[in-house]
Order: C-alpha cells, then sequence, then structure tokens
C-alpha cells in the first residue's frame, strides 16, 4: 500500500462527513419499505438479498407492490429497468469528472449511483475539492445505511413511530440546499424554473415515472439552446 | 417464493439497475467529450433536482393533482432561504426536519 493509513481515515471522514444528511434520509425510508416487504410475506433475508442487489428505492417499494399485487417477475424486472432509466443521465453527468479513471472503479463505483448519491457528489465534484475515493465512501456508506434500515424494518419495523422528529424530511430538505448549491448562474435558475415546471405539468398529465426523465432532458435542452442563444447575441 | 425465485427475481432487477448506471459511465469516462455536450451535461443536475422536487412539494401524490397547501411546500420556503443564506447542507437538513416537525403538529 503506497496511501498511509492516515488518508484513508481522512477520505473515510470527508466521505463520512457527506453522505450523513442522506444516511439521515434513507433511514426511515428503508424502514418503511422492510415493513411493507414484511407484509407482502418476504422474509428479513430476501429484503437483505433485494437490497443488496438491487439499491434502488423507488424500485424496491414498486417490486414489493408488484409482489403483493401478484404481478409476474418479467413484468416487475421491466418496470425496474424504466423507473431507473433516469440514472444514466445522472452517470453521463457523472463521467464528465471521472474521465479518465480505471474501468475497474468505474464498474464499482456505477452500482451506488442513486439520486442522493449523485446529486451530494457531483456538488462536490463541481466545487472541485472532491476525489472518486471520498465519492465511493459516499456511496458504499448510504448502501449500509440503506441495507440496514431495510432489514431493520422488516425486522421490527411495525414498532417504530411514524414522522418522528420531522426525519420524514431530511431528504427534500437535502434536494433544497443542493439545488440551491446547484445554481451558479442565470442559466441554471432559468433551467431549474423549467424543468419545475414542466415535471409538474408531465407529472400531472401522463402518467408513471417518465417525469423526471422527460422534464430534465427538455429543461436542460431548452437551456442549453437559450444559453447559446445567449452567448451569440453578445 | 424460494430462494431460486427470489435470487433470479432480484437478480434480474439488479441487472435493469445497475446497466443504466455504469454504461454511460464506462462508455463517456473514456471519451473526449464534444463541447455541447458537456454543456448541455452541466445542465442536467439542477434539471433532475428542480424535476424531483417539484411534483413533491406542488402536487398531491395520492390524487395526482396541483396542491398549494402542502406542509412540504409551507417548511420548503424557509429551508430554501436558510440554505441560500446559510449554505450548509447539515443544518438545511435539520432546520428542513425540525420545522417539518413542529409544523405537523399544527397541520
Amino acid at each position: 500500500m503506497t496511501q498511509p493509513a492516515e488518508s484513508h481515515i481522512q477520505t473515510f471522514r470527508e466521505g463520512a462527513k457527506a453522505a450523513w444528511p442522506i444516511c439521515l434520509g434513507y433511514f426511515p425510508i428503508g424502514l418503511a419499505l422492510g415493513v411493507l416487504a414484511q407484509q407482502a410475506g418476504l422474509s428479513w433475508w430476501a429484503v437483505a438479498l433485494m437490497s443488496l442487489l438491487v439499491f434502488a428505492g423507488s424500485a424496491q417499494f414498486i417490486c414489493v407492490a408488484m409482489l403483493a399485487a401478484g404481478a409476474s417477475i418479467s413484468a416487475i424486472i421491466f418496470t425496474t429497468f424504466v423507473v431507473n432509466l433516469r440514472h444514466t443521465l445522472m452517470s453521463s453527468a457523472l463521467a464528465v469528472y471521472l474521465a479518465g479513471v480505471s474501468r475497474k472503479f468505474l464498474a464499482g463505483f456505477a452500482y451506488g449511483i442513486t439520486d442522493e448519491s449523485f446529486a451530494v457528489n457531483l456538488t462536490r465534484f463541481r466545487q472541485g475539492d472532491w476525489d472518486r475515493w471520498q465519492a465511493l465512501t459516499v456511496n458504499q456508506l448510504a448502501n449500509a445505511v440503506w441495507i440496514l434500515a431495510t432489514i431493520t424494518g422488516s425486522l421490527i419495523g411495525q414498532f417504530v413511530p411514524q414522522g418522528a422528529f420531522g426525519i420524514d424530511y431530511a431528504l427534500t430538505g437535502m434536494f433544497i440546499c443542493l439545488l440551491v448549491f446547484q445554481l451558479q448562474g442565470r442559466i441554471y435558475l432559468v433551467t431549474a424554473l423549467l424543468a419545475g415546471t414542466l415535471s409538474v405539468g408531465w407529472y400531472l398529465l401522463i402518467p408513471g415515472d417518465s417525469y423526471i426523465v422527460g422534464a430534465s432532458i427538455c429543461a436542460a435542452t431548452l437551456g442549453y439552446f437559450l444559453q447559446r442563444r445567449y452567448r451569440s447575441s453578445k | 417464493m424460494s430462494l431460486p425465485d427470489y435470487l433470479f427475481l432480484f437478480g434480474g432487477m439488479g441487472l435493469a439497475t445497475y446497466l443504466p448506471r455504469a454504461l454511460p459511465l464506462l462508455y463517456l469516462a473514456h471519451k473526449k467529450l464534444p463541447q455541447w455536450l458537456i454543456d448541455w451535461l452541466s445542465l442536467i443536475p439542477v434539471a433532475i433536482l428542480s424535476a424531483l422536487l417539484a411534483p413533491a412539494l406542488f402536487t398531491d401524490s395520492t390524487t395526482r393533482q396541483l396542491e398549494f397547501g402542502k406542509l412540504e411546500l409551507l417548511v420548503a420556503i424557509p429551508t430554501l432561504i436558510f440554505a441560500l443564506k446559510t449554505r450548509s447542507l447539515g443544518g438545511t437538513v435539520l432546520v428542513g426536519m425540525l420545522l417539518f416537525w413542529l409544523g405537523g403538529f399544527y397541520f
């Protein structure tokens, strides 16, 4: 090992500092998922296996609901794919900051890309004080907490009071602040407003989960052309 | 369901989750990206965050209709101001939670 042990500890500490809001937010959601899974007839080891192999909160909730409704395995897998397509966008945006990194690292890193870890890591990469090992720490810590929370939920979740200390708002609060961090100029503000409006409209008019990907792509594209037009008119 | 069934289901779901996360990264990180793509991708994070948040704040998820009086939205306003003033992620999360918790008693 070429790196001194101290710098590993430092990396872990920095990663943990960035990851705690995610962990705080994942805990009640993981508990809730565990409870629902247990009610749908999954035992704790099946929940653990699912969280380990899948690690995608919304897809897991949908899976449990579909299992309870007696859906086929192929329908559940296909739905998972559709729900998680938005991560292609996040993975692409992260590629800008992980250019030239070994494929082995990227293959491991990709496992932990969620909405939340993406938002935290991309913000930090953009601020320029972040490296890939710290980013990986965020992914892995979030994953560990998620697995633990879902197992806990499947075992004792029904005894935990709902909504204590406003913990259900942790991820919303985190997204609000990360959104603020992203607003680094007028074009970002315009894109955010476009995305929010399009997303609400899309959500109201079109059933399913396509609103996230659809609104993001439309808003980023509109923002891109607005920016180009503004630049060329100067 | 038995263990092989679960393995098959979760393995399939795992692949359907992993491939969209891995393929763009593995492909794009080893390519010279054109400037237009970099510019476009730099707008993606703000767009995704806003697209994730807005329906959670402005709509009712059970009826899927517009709703302007949700506690989530009312709490979001001071939380947003706090984030703008302090630029502290941890502080914003805690302030949001506290307000949401207190708001729950009155709502």
